[in-house]
């Protein structure tokens, strides 16, 4: 503790340097949280999906709707036991850039096979009981203040035009990892206010199986019904229709890795750098502290002390913000990352990061630094 | 501690060979010397001929290629460099020519810093500090920095410096060398003091005859060879 003040004195030494030093830490690691929380967000939507869920949707793509007569099909093949039926609306609230997920739902059957979607009290009757009524998630209440009651006008761009819903329940999800950033209405009402030749069509069917042991039988089976139809259907489970619409943009978890360690990497050299730089400085004065008689290894603490001290500050500064930014702005990526907060799991490993890098760009600098033989640097000076 | 010769530092057939490129260069050819407990030696000598390398072997900084250096009873050539540094924290106290204070420290600070080697509490510390300060007659200048100190003042917290863990020996390389005569008459005045009133052990390099005349014993360094 008695050395702090010392590493402090250093520090300040530059006062620009150890700023922008600390800033590109902090920026790398802001990216660096954000990054990883692209990746927690995909596994917490991976998670809250339902092993007793299976999706039914158009076998070429998600774009093809199939036809609402389906449904009677499917609530007869063996194995299953409830379902529900849905679509996409895609559509933003004012602005372009207010963008989350809505869905228009079977609302008899939704609730029942969203077991995770949790409403108060009375709030599901009325949701149920009004064509025009909507349920919000929680956290997108928060966000633009809506609450039971409000109309809430959303503009159409798969389904042009204004639509308005009123706010009858404000859903939490069952687990943490459930979305609450997501607007459901009436399927009902989405399919009456189309014109003829849009009219009852789907875009997902959710079947219940009794068990996650039924999936792989129930899927072939389900496809196999309209194998040879216009509209065939590719069924999987909910997991692995959200893990392959996750793919669609690619391997996300290989790219983002790939660019946050880049960029952890590239600012750990700049760091290395200044360190190195900052030590060059003091040859002097690391000879002098040696005089008096600060061994080796003490000196190889204070000077790795400092590039520690440096990267915890940036680290700390970068994923302390990552974690603000993204909690007050209830970022959603237009409804594309549900829940996306920085997780405490990711602020720990942003930190251990920085540590690391702390350490391993205080390495060179530290090691030259109790290396220094004092007479030669002495003689340099003199 | 003295050595078995009764002599605080007892240099024997001390040799010094510096490489440059793949050139040999004879520093230090042959030294004997004793410096006996509470002595104030002045070492003098041209540029170049040996002086602040036999002060570096003596303050324990520097290695002889051949020859025993013993100082406080420690014979510095069997010490390991951790042991060498702490001996070094506990015996030496020393004075450079530009002073060497940290430039991002306070004066307080700066005295502070061998005393962070001990196991003494912040207060205890503070107390050896502000004694040594007053001692050099700088105790209202604890919070300054070197750069809001005169050359003459900056050399007297360097002495605080060395005298505040209270060393057997102060080893002083031409602490006058980049003073005007009048801080240099203050600096010489208070290292006669510091020997006669703290019984201070003192080897100084100079080259400044009238800062030598300050020393009980001179002795002259020529082309890497001692004499009397």
């Amino acid at each position: 503790m008695k050395y702090l003040g010392l590493i402090f004195a250093n520090l300040m030494r530059s006062k620009r340097r150890t700023f922008l030093t600390v800033f590109s830490i902090a920026i790398a690691l802001f990216l660096f949280c954000t990054l990883r929380t692209v990746i927690t967000s995909f596994e917490a939507s991976l998670r809250a999906s339902q092993a007793t869920r299976l999706v039914v949707r158009h076998a070429a793509s998600l774009v093809f709707p199939l036809p609402l007569a389906y449904r009677e099909r499917l609530s007869r093949v063996p194995g299953v036991t409830g379902i529900s039926y849905g679509n996409w609306f895609g559509g933003f609230y004012q602005d372009p850039k207010n963008q989350f997920a809505q869905f228009a739902m079977d609302v008899p059957t939704f609730l029942d096979l969203f077991p995770e979607v949790i409403l108060p009290a009375g709030q599901a009757e009325a949701f149920r009981s009004e064509r025009t009524a909507c349920i919000i998630g929680a956290a997108l209440a928060r966000k633009y203040g809506w609450k039971l009651g409000d109309q809430i006008p959303i503009m159409g761009t798969i389904f042009p035009g204004e639509w308005r819903f009123v706010v009858r329940g404000i859903y939490t999800g069952q687990t943490k990892d459930v979305d609450e950033n997501t607007l459901f209405f009436h399927w009902d009402y989405l399919n009456e206010s189309l014109p003829e030749g849009r009219k009852s069509l789907v875009g997902i069917y959710w079947l219940r199986i009794a068990s996650p042991d039924l999936a792989a039988s129930v899927s072939g089976r389900v496809d196999a019904l309209f194998e040879n139809s216009p509209q065939p259907t590719k069924t999987e489970t909910e997991k692995a229709f959200q893990a392959g619409f996750i793919s669609m943009i690619g391997n996300v978890q290989l790219l983002l890795t790939i660019i946050g360690s880049a960029i952890v990497f590239a600012i750990m050299l700049v760091t290395i750098n200044t360190m190195m730089m900052a030590a060059r400085e003091r040859t002097t004065e690391i000879a002098v502290l040696k005089t008096l008689g600060f061994s080796d290894g003490l000196i190889l603490r204070l000077v790795g002390g400092e590039a520690l001290f440096l990267s915890l500050l940036g680290g700390g500064l970068g994923c302390g913000l990552a974690a603000l930014v993204f909690r007050e702005s209830d970022f959603t990526g237009g409804g594309f990352f549900p829940n996306f907060r920085v997780l405490p799991e990711t602020v720990l490993l942003g930190l251990v990061l920085a540590a690391l890098m702390g350490l391993l760009s205080g390495v060179a600098p530290a090691v030259q630094a109790a290396r220094l033989q004092v007479a030669s640097a002495l003689r340099r000076v003199a | 501690m003295p050595s078995e010769n009764g002599a605080l530092v007892h240099l024997h057939d001390v040799h010094k060979i510096y490489h440059r490129d793949r050139i040999e260069v004879p520093v230090l050819q042959g030294i004997n010397l004793d410096v006996r407990e509470g002595e104030f030696l002045a070492l003098m000598g041209p540029s170049g001929s040996g002086k602040s390398t036999l002060l570096n072997l003596i303050a324990g900084i520097d290695t002889p290629t051949q020859g025993e250096v013993r100082v406080a009873g420690e014979s510095l050539g069997t010490l390991k460099p951790s042991r060498l540094a702490a001996w070094r924290a506990r015996h030496i106290g020393f004075i450079f020519q530009l002073y060497n204070l940290i430039p991002v420290l306070t004066a307080f600070q700066n005295v502070e810093l061998p005393l962070l080697l001990t196991r003494l509490s912040a207060r205890e510390r503070k107390k050896r500090v502000l004694f040594a300060l007053g001692l050099v007659g700088l105790e209202g200048r604890a919070k300054h920095f070197p750069r809001q100190l005169s050359g003459g003042e900056e050399q007297r917290v360097a002495i605080a410096r060395a005298i505040v863990a209270d060393p057997t020996l102060l080893v002083a390389d031409e602490p006058t060398g980049d003073l005007d005569a009048r801080n240099a008459a203050e600096i010489l005045t208070l290292l006669k003091r510091l020997n006669e009133e703290l019984k201070k052990t003192i080897l100084m390099v100079t080259h400044d005859p009238h800062a030598a005349e300050s020393a009980h014993v001179i002795f002259h360094l020529d082309k890497g060879v001692l004499q009397p």
